[in-house]
């Protein structure tokens, strides 16, 4: 009896000993990663949303953000900023994988926020459903970015991009956190499984083969019109023109 | 002394404008050329129509090509496309090209003749008409008169009957909405009750009434009930106490249907807190109860007067006090 509680009691040290030393060099890790991401803060950051993210006349804050929102705001390269326009355009990242991942792990720090999702909570081919994500992107999503995820204007000078190769994580990404002009959609009113549906709903319009010849940006009567009027218009007048013409 | 006569001199007819001959008409290398012309255009025309029938036969429905400006096109499309409009436009070109240089031209004078037909021909008609008349046998045929005149009334009512399809009236359709109080708000698709924890600072969420599962929802009313949820800081409302005390802790709801002409406005924009119609732009402030501030809309979107039942989900404290949507004619436009 007093041997199988020796045993017991060392097993148990030993368990709580390994998943201690785990823990450290994770902890380890982690607080590295933060330690950089707070010296890319401080040198890249701080300048506009302040020297502790408080925000300032020019940024918000970044107090409870989350990671998720460091990620798509840095790894779209939208921040940091090329100038102070009216909205933060996509462009090549400034900084790689690795530094935008310690920046997002120091902002997380600051107070608790949205996560990244993971690849496993991602795969939105096994569990989404492109009829319910097409539904819930004519409810939620076709009044900015236009019923064929191309995007669309905004008031004054801001617009809703086109959602044509965005990569699944940042669609997830934005969703969850609501960058710039966009609404936060939560987790609770649409869930996550209706997230990926929605995910994959952009991809197969994506997908989507032009078999009707030129899209002209699937904006709808705009461009068609336009173009119609311009050249079939300007056609007709040339050729009545002609007619009229008398021969020399 | 002249006297100024009061008669207007009579303008001369000029005749037609003399004649000129075309390059066609007077140098036979003219002539050649335009008749080469006509048949190159001719040519481009069976050209064309040679590639609708390749594209169509030979080239495969998938297969997409690049072409500057235009991008990624599909080939068996364009070809169709380009085909058709070259087949079609270059035999209309080359028959008028034909005609404008070619062919005789020279003007000739057609004189107008009386419409008038001979006396005769009058005469021949008026005898026919009577005649038919007669063969009618109208009046000696009093069973046949008399049926078919009611047969004729008789068919004119159909016609006054089914003007009631024009009907019936919408009654209160258009004042009420599915929202009673104590309606829970369930996520549009979805169905599902929401709790006001749900919303993040900066979240919006579409939601209709509850209905029982058994029950199924008819797209007209989801025409009418959607409202929008939108959440603030509560910090950030302008609202006068009555509209303040609808909200529920920084949570708004307003109908979504456009006061304008009923279109969906969800564009939110979470920056300016300004909601959007996309159809004409209305422009809704939402931190001032949906007031407008740009479009032609002329009143701001009713607001749902919101709380939360015993289990926490957000629910309808009353109905809406007013109608939704746009306006019709026992509604004002204020």
């Amino acid at each position: 009896m007093l041997l199988v509680i020796a045993l017991l009691g060392i097993g148990t040290t030993f368990n709580v000993a390994s998943a201690t030393i785990k823990s450290a060099t994770n902890t380890f890790d982690r607080s590295a990663a933060i330690e950089e991401g707070k010296q890319i803060f401080l040198k890249g950051c701080s300048s506009c949303h302040g020297l502790n993210a408080e925000g300032g006349a020019i940024a918000p804050s970044l107090i409870g953000v989350g990671a998720a929102s460091v990620d798509f705001q840095v790894g779209t390269g939208r921040m940091p900023m090329a100038d102070m326009s009216t909205q933060a355009v996509r462009k090549a990242p400034v900084y790689n994988a690795e530094q935008t991942a310690a920046l997002a792990a120091y902002v997380a720090t600051l107070a608790p926020g949205p996560k990244i999702p993971t690849d496993a909570q991602l795969n939105y081919e096994r569990d989404g459903s492109t009829a319910e994500g097409g539904e819930l992107f004519r409810n939620n999503c076709a009044m900015c970015h236009n019923f064929a995820g191309q995007g669309g204007a905004l008031t004054q000078g801001k617009y809703a991009p086109t959602l044509m190769g965005v990569e699944p994580k940042y669609i997830y990404e934005a969703l969850i956190t609501g960058p710039q002009s966009m609404p936060v959609f939560s987790d609770k009113t649409i869930t996550p499984a209706e997230k990926l549906s929605l995910i994959k709903w952009i991809k197969s319009a994506e997908a989507e083969p032009n078999l009707g010849g030129a899209t002209m940006g699937r904006i709808g009567p705009v461009t068609e019109g336009l173009l119609a009027w311009i050249l079939g218009l300007g056609l007709l007048i040339a050729v009545a023109v002609w007619l009229t013409m008398k021969a020399r | 002394m002249r006297t100024v006569s009061n008669e207007i001199e009579s303008i001369k007819d000029p005749g037609p404008a003399p004649h000129v001959l075309r390059a066609a008409d007077v140098n036979p290398r003219s002539e050649k050329r335009a008749e080469q012309q006509v048949a190159i255009l001719f040519a481009l025309s069976g050209v064309g129509s040679l590639l609708l029938i390749y594209s169509y036969v030979f080239v495969a429905k998938d297969v997409f090509i690049f072409i500057p400006v235009m991008g990624n096109q599909n080939a068996q499309q364009l070809g169709l496309g380009i085909g058709m409009a070259m087949s079609l436009f270059f035999v209309g070109m080359a028959a008028i090209h034909w005609a404008k240089t070619l062919m005789p031209e020279t003007e000739v004078i057609n004189y107008r003749h009386e419409f008038r037909s001979s006396d005769e021909d009058r005469e021949d008609l008026i005898k026919t008409v009577k005649e038919g008349v007669a063969g009618v046998q109208l009046g000696r045929r009093k069973l046949i008169k008399r049926a078919m005149a009611a047969s004729m009334g008789l068919f004119a009512l159909p016609p006054v009957l089914l003007l009631r399809d024009l009907g019936p009236l919408p009654k209160k359709q258009l004042e009420t909405t599915n929202w009673k109080s104590g309606t829970r708000l369930v996520t549009d698709p979805g169905n599902r009750p929401i709790l006001a924890s749900d919303l993040e600072v900066g979240a919006v969420v579409q939601t209709l009434p509850a209905v029982a599962d058994s029950e199924h929802r008819p797209l007209s009313d989801i025409a009418k009930d959607p409202v929008l949820l939108i959440r603030l800081r509560p910090e950030e409302f302008n609202l006068t106490s009555e509209k303040l005390a609808m909200t529920h802790e920084g949570i708004i709801a307003f109908s979504k249907i456009c006061s304008h002409m009923g279109c969906a406005v969800a564009l939110y924009e979470q920056t300016t807190k300004h909601l959007l119609c996309p159809c004409h732009q209305s422009t809704f402030d939402v931190t001032r109860g949906a007031k407008v501030i740009f479009g032609p809309a002329a009143r701001p979107l009713p607001q749902l007067d919101i709380t939360v039942d015993a289990q926490g989900y957000l629910i309808a404290r009353a109905p809406f006090s007013e109608s939704v949507g746009p306006s019709y004619w026992e509604r004002n436009s204020q």
